[in-house]
């Protein structure tokens, strides 16, 4: 769907050349969500926005849907542009117009003509939760709704591509939920591609099916949700975990939890994308003659299925308990007895 | 009463005096507006970081903007007396203050209206942009009604300063409250003519200030 190569983007400053962009290369699936993470600097507003050529590449071909962008002329990027929808941290809309005429423009833009205009931003209304607000003016609206006129505005001329500059950024948590959730919806009904970019972990976390992360202008990191969850390579993308799971090894002190159980053993479970394997802890405490003790753990939901880590304690005959841990080897749960982390 | 305070006054020549300030106060507005709009947009387009960024030409808008406006008023009427001469055949009279005062106003209007365009969220250039709008688009359906407020408030100031321009220009017989005020009221020494056409003239400054209020409140939907 979007096929990236070798993507540079110089900023000449007085003292330096900053490589904002530097040799990136990507593949984006169709109907993917597509999450780019990194922190302030690390060059990811300066890629989204060279995706739909707000910012003219250095170096490098962007393709989309077998078009090539970076070689199209003013006229037919105008066209192009018309294709990949865009929402920002701040809304970006006309004060001017109410929030009809904002979702109006668009079309406006692509030529549509009225009646059909009409019809098209009632039904956007309708899509983005906002009924009855079509004749309010932005001012009068709250961030998450701005936002959602930003989102139905980008879907009018019914785009491929849906790009999200750090789209939840100025939202509160519970009205970034909200929009997230709205995201994933129009992913769904509509199959359409979102990439985003944002520097907070539990958007990734929500809705991403993959992740880049990004430092110095270049892709360190990427891959399924999940795997980046699971075996994070770089310090930078430990950190971006810690944020959503925390630091296992500052949260548990393993020392506290040997001292105050010793009996039994203790066990680490590691939950990998499971949806299969959610009542694991009742199934074992039902087939076999063991006490499960649960110590500590973070389970959370990704797009693939819960991932997350559980420390459980287990206490009966040794028996019984080899065979219970057997038969948790036999499931997709990762198992270690006595960690020592 | 009015015979007792302004003994000297008529009431038919205050009232084609004033007709003539107003004509020439509307008139040239409009003018202003319109030529000064264009100026302004020229300069914002032509700047660092406008949509048309032109070196050249905005150096060559910036100096006819600037020039114009350091000529005092006074000395731009004498100036331009062979092109009012050429253009409205005499150089009496409201007509002949017109080209005056447009030239006078609109290098004026055009730096407020540049400072109105640059007040306009950038953001919001850059979303019509990523929707692929033209830049026609863009200047029409964008910056204009994003920075309606301010030009209105802007071109209300400059209505204000081109009222007391035809008074200026009222000294070299345009005609209007400020030729009526010097001609009968100063130069007879008809002191109550005088008072008289600065009752009017403020009368016409605050129902300007007035409308334009208005209209700006009316608009600013932020």
């Amino acid at each position: 769907m979007i096929t990236i190569k070798g993507l540079s983007k110089i900023f000449h400053t007085k003292d330096q050349d900053v490589r904002a962009v530097d040799d990136l290369s990507l593949e984006i699936n169709k109907g993917e969500i597509y999450g780019v993470i990194g922190y302030s600097g690390a060059g990811k507003s300066t890629f989204i926005r060279l995706l739909n050529r707000l910012e003219d590449p250095t170096e490098g071909s962007i393709w989309v849907d077998d078009q090539n962008l970076t070689s199209m002329n003013k006229g037919k990027l105008r066209l192009a542009r018309q294709e990949i929808g865009m929402i920002f941290q701040h809304f970006n809309l006309l004060w001017s117009r109410t929030v009809h005429d904002n979702i109006a423009f668009p079309l406006e833009i692509a030529g549509v003509p009225r009646a059909e205009r009409q019809k098209r931003v009632n039904d956007l209304i309708e899509l983005v939760g906002l009924k009855g607000r079509g004749g309010s003016y932005p001012s009068q609206l709250s961030g998450g709704q701005k936002q959602r006129v930003g989102i139905a505005r980008a879907l009018a001329n019914n785009p491929k591509v849906l790009l999200c500059d750090e789209a939840t950024s100025a939202l509160d948590p519970e009205t970034t939920d909200s929009i997230l959730d709205l995201l994933v919806d129009i992913n769904e009904k509509l199959g359409l591609t979102i990439v985003l970019i944002t520097h907070e972990m539990h958007v990734i976390r929500k809705i991403c099916h993959q992740v880049a992360v990004m430092e110095q202008g270049k892709i360190v990191e990427q891959g399924e949700v999940l795997d980046v969850f699971l075996h994070p390579q770089r310090q930078v993308t430990k950190k971006f975990v810690d944020q959503v799971m925390g630091d296992p090894e500052k949260e548990t002190s393993m020392q506290v939890i040997k001292n105050n159980y010793e009996a039994g053993e203790i066990i680490r479970l590691h939950f990998v994308g499971e949806s299969t394997n959610q009542a694991l802890i009742s199934e074992i405490s039902r087939k076999f003659t063991v006490d499960v003790n649960i110590l500590h753990g973070k389970i959370t939901q990704t797009q693939k299925g819960a991932y997350g880590t559980m420390y459980v304690q287990f206490e009966g005959e040794q028996d019984e308990i080899n065979r219970a841990i057997h038969y948790i080897q036999s499931t997709s749960v990762e198992v270690e007895v006595d960690p020592d982390a | 009463m009015l015979n007792q305070w302004f003994p000297n006054v008529s009431m038919e020549d205050m009232v084609t005096a004033t007709n003539e300030t107003l004509y020439m106060t509307l008139i040239s507005v409009a003018g202003t507006f319109i030529i000064g709009l264009f100026l302004g947009l020229l300069l914002f387009l032509s700047g660092p970081g406008g949509l048309w960024q032109n070196k050249i030409l905005n150096m060559i808008t910036a100096s006819v903007v600037n020039v114009f406006r350091a000529i005092p008023f006074i000395i731009l009427i004498l100036l331009l007396f062979p092109f009012t001469d050429f253009l409205v055949g005499t150089i009496r009279g409201p007509n002949a203050a017109l080209p005056a005062l447009i030239i006078g106003g609109a290098p004026f209007y055009a730096r407020l209206v540049e400072i109105a365009l640059k007040e306009v969220d950038k953001g919001v250039v850059e979303a019509a942009k990523s929707m692929g709008s033209k830049y026609s688009t863009i200047v029409f359906k964008v910056l204009l009604p994003e920075s309606m407020p301010a030009l209105i408030s802007g071109i209300t100031v400059t209505a204000i300063a081109l009222i007391g321009y035809t008074a200026v220009a009222g000294a070299i017989g345009a005609g209007g409250l400020g030729d009526f005020a010097y001609f009968y009221g100063f130069q007879r020494s008809n002191w109550d003519v005088v008072f008289m056409c600065t009752i009017l003239i403020i009368i016409i400054v605050f129902v300007f200030q007035f409308i334009g209020d208005l209209v700006t409140r009316k608009l600013d939907k932020r």
